[in-house]
């Protein structure tokens, strides 16, 4: 059997007072690529947000278990030094920060949280121009400022980037398809693809089927008003880009649930 | 040099008062009389002397004051330098063979060091400039003489610090004027003066620095000439309190300035520029990091008098703790000055509820074909970018300080000194975690 490396326990959550998360259930194992699906304003970014841990969101009960210990308590750089990595839906441009700069101070992070040595910046520019390989970026992306002037695919690309120089050990990939060309997503899912490995997990948040193309699930769930209503395999997916997501109202309404 | 002033009627404190004013008087006693400056120079300080007797210290009734309270100043607790360390060595590389040390005031031969310096350019004291350079005729010349500080400056001053580039003159290197001031002992007040002459083709960069140790009041006026086609690139890092500007740019002048104010618990900094010629470019970037209790204020007048022109205003803050901040520049563009193109900005991060910040960008346009714009923005720490840089591992405090820095480098980035920028930004750094506990 295989490692657990989230677990996630009737998670409720609120944001200004409002209810947003009603008792989550997930479990994802080593290996194990999991995918969420659902409306705009199920909860599925909610989810990722709070997984990262956002400050926004406010965990009302439940559990959320990262390779075997609650993570609730803890601020969001110390979930992503012990390896979560949310790819975001809108990375945030930042003008004055060079993107390599910033990469480095991320790594040095983690190698600080780890008792490993941190890198200087020669060093560095040698690790992160394999890396530029993944997602095809040209190094000249590099020494402009993060994210600033960046097309929507760029910006994708440079989450996958992180990814690849973080090496997280939990990916959550936040609608990473959305706005992107059909080049982009290749460009994007080839390089999510070439990083995966069996000791790791993966949680992928999509609006459309056609990523789950790219990034093949293992298992499937939909979100709608805060739960997730129904899992399956990778067939639901297509049930679901076939039907639209009308065919769920009738099944929650039928109490067909998890 | 009689010039044509299109804003006189804006620019000052000129309240006239039957006694002579207390504050002024007291310090005027303290002024040293340099007994060696030529005839012409102490009467045209008699001259200022006269004037100042007709001004009083300027209060929050006057509009150009209002948000600054000047009682600690009159009252004789003068300020405390930002940095308790600043010593009388400075370790810019560049500059190293190409600096001239003034300490509380006077010229200090034995700090300064100027053997770098090539033929075309005479940095040094007024008493030992060349006669060939007529001072006489561009010493308190500029436009604003009359001010109340500025004219305290002139009265009370006993050494003159210039700085003149000969026709066609090109100097590589930055030269650096350094001013310290030691008030240690007591109290110091001290009234640092330059004037700087670029004749016609003539291109150098300038790099003033003022810093002191203990308690002091630092009233430093600047005056500069750019003539036809010349071009400077000004630098000045302030710890200081009060600094008044005057500069009248000819026909095709380039003039820059890129400014750091991080010191002074009272800073008042006025710059005016004039420009006086056809094709003039002037880019003013200033930085003011304001801790603590600091106050610092920035009261620019840009006025455009020909064709045209252009200016180019970024003016930066940054206000923690209980600081407050002030910006009012004034552009004006006079009838004559058609396809002026003028671009004005004060953006301000406040990062911290109780920091205050006054702005006010004006401009006032008589010509009917140019371009201008201005405005000023008012903003705090996004949360959002705070909870992306955390999310890639950065704790709350190492996330804040690269969000500053990346406010603060569009301006220490226009810095053309690198070592400079480097000691700036650690300072800044410095100064933001001492803020925030």
């Amino acid at each position: 059997m295989s490692e657990t490396i989230l677990s996630i326990r009737n998670l409720t959550a609120n944001v200004d007072g409002t209810p947003i998360l009603k008792g989550v259930n997930l479990e994802i194992k080593a290996g194990e690529v999991h995918a969420i699906m659902g409306r705009n304003g199920s909860g599925k970014s909610t989810l990722s947000k709070i997984i990262a841990g956002h400050p926004d969101y406010e965990v009302t009960g439940g559990e959320i278990i990262y390779q075997g210990e609650s993570i609730l308590d803890q601020e969001p750089n110390e979930r992503a030094n012990s390896g979560i990595f949310l790819a975001f839906q809108y990375p945030l441009a930042i003008p004055g920060v060079s993107n390599l700069d910033f990469m480095r101070v991320a790594y040095n992070a983690k190698q600080k949280y780890l008792g490993l040595e941190e890198i200087d910046t020669f060093d560095f520019e040698d690790l992160i121009e394999e890396k530029l390989e993944v997602v095809k970026m040209n190094p000249s992306f590099l020494a402009r400022s993060l994210n600033e002037g960046f097309s929507g695919g760029e910006k994708k690309r440079n989450e996958i980037l992180q990814m690849a120089l973080l090496d997280p050990t939990l990916t959550i990939l936040d609608e990473i398809d959305s706005g992107l060309d059909i080049d982009a997503l290749r460009i994007v899912s080839d390089g999510v693809n070439q990083l995966k490995t069996p000791d790791k997990g993966y949680l992928v948040i999509t609006h459309y089927q056609r990523l789950l193309d790219y990034i093949e699930p293992d298992v499937v769930h939909v979100m709608k008003d805060g739960e997730i209503i129904t899992s399956g395999g990778k067939e639901l997916a297509l049930e679901l880009e076939s039907r639209g997501y009308d065919f769920l109202d009738d099944k929650s309404t039928a109490g067909v649930g998890v | 040099m009689a010039v044509q002033i299109p804003f006189a009627t804006v620019s000052k404190v000129n309240k006239t008062v039957a006694v002579e004013d207390i504050f002024f008087t007291g310090l005027l006693e303290q002024c040293q009389i340099n007994e060696n400056e030529p005839e012409w120079l102490q009467n045209t300080r008699q001259q200022a002397k006269s004037w100042l007797s007709h001004l009083s210290v300027p209060s929050r009734k006057d509009e150009d004051w209002r948000f600054v309270d000047l009682s600690d100043l009159t009252a004789g607790k003068f300020v405390e330098p930002a940095s308790k360390e600043a010593s009388y060595e400075t370790s810019l590389q560049e500059t190293k063979n190409n600096r001239l040390v003034f300490v509380n005031g006077t010229y200090n031969a034995e700090l300064s060091n100027v053997t770098a310096l090539p033929k075309g350019i005479y940095a040094g004291n007024l008493t030992n400039l060349p006669q060939k350079h007529q001072a006489k005729t561009y010493f308190a010349q500029q436009h604003g003489m009359q001010d109340a500080f500025t004219s305290l400056n002139t009265a009370g001053g006993n050494d003159v610090a210039v700085i003149w580039a000969s026709k066609n003159a090109v100097i590589e290197t930055p030269i650096h004027l350094l001013f310290i001031t030691d008030g240690e002992k007591k109290a110091a007040f001290t009234q640092p003066r330059i004037l700087v002459v670029a004749e016609s083709n003539s291109n150098f960069s300038l790099l003033e620095e003022y810093t002191g140790l203990g308690e002091y009041f630092t009233n430093a006026v600047t005056e500069i000439y750019v003539k036809d086609n010349a071009r400077i690139n000004h630098t000045r890092l302030q710890e200081e309190s009060t600094v008044s500007y005057h500069i009248g740019k000819a026909r095709d002048s380039h003039y820059t300035i890129s400014e750091i104010n991080l010191g002074a618990k009272l800073f008042r900094h006025n710059p005016e520029i004039l420009q006086q010629g056809e094709q003039t470019v002037s880019n003013l970037n200033g930085l003011t990091v304001a801790m603590g209790k600091q106050t610092s204020d920035t009261h620019s007048i840009i006025a455009l008098t020909k064709q045209s022109g252009i200016t180019n205003q970024l003016h930066k803050c940054i206000v923690g703790d209980r600081a407050h901040t002030v910006f009012n520049g004034k552009v004006f563009v006079t009838k004559e000055a058609q396809m002026t193109d003028a671009t004005q900005l004060n953006r301000n991060l406040m990062i911290s509820p109780k920091a205050r910040v006054d702005t006010k960008p004006e401009l006032q346009i008589t010509a009917d074909n140019v371009k201008c714009a201005h405005g000023a923005t008012v903003s705090q720490l996004e949360a959002d970018e705070i909870f992306y840089l955390r999310s890639r591992g950065l704790s709350e405090n190492d996330a804040i300080q690269l969000l500053i820095d990346a406010f603060a480098t569009e301006i220490i980035d226009r810095v053309d000194i690198e070592s400079l920028r480097n000691r700036v930004k650690k300072t800044i750094e410095q100064k933001i975690k001492e803020a925030n506990g």
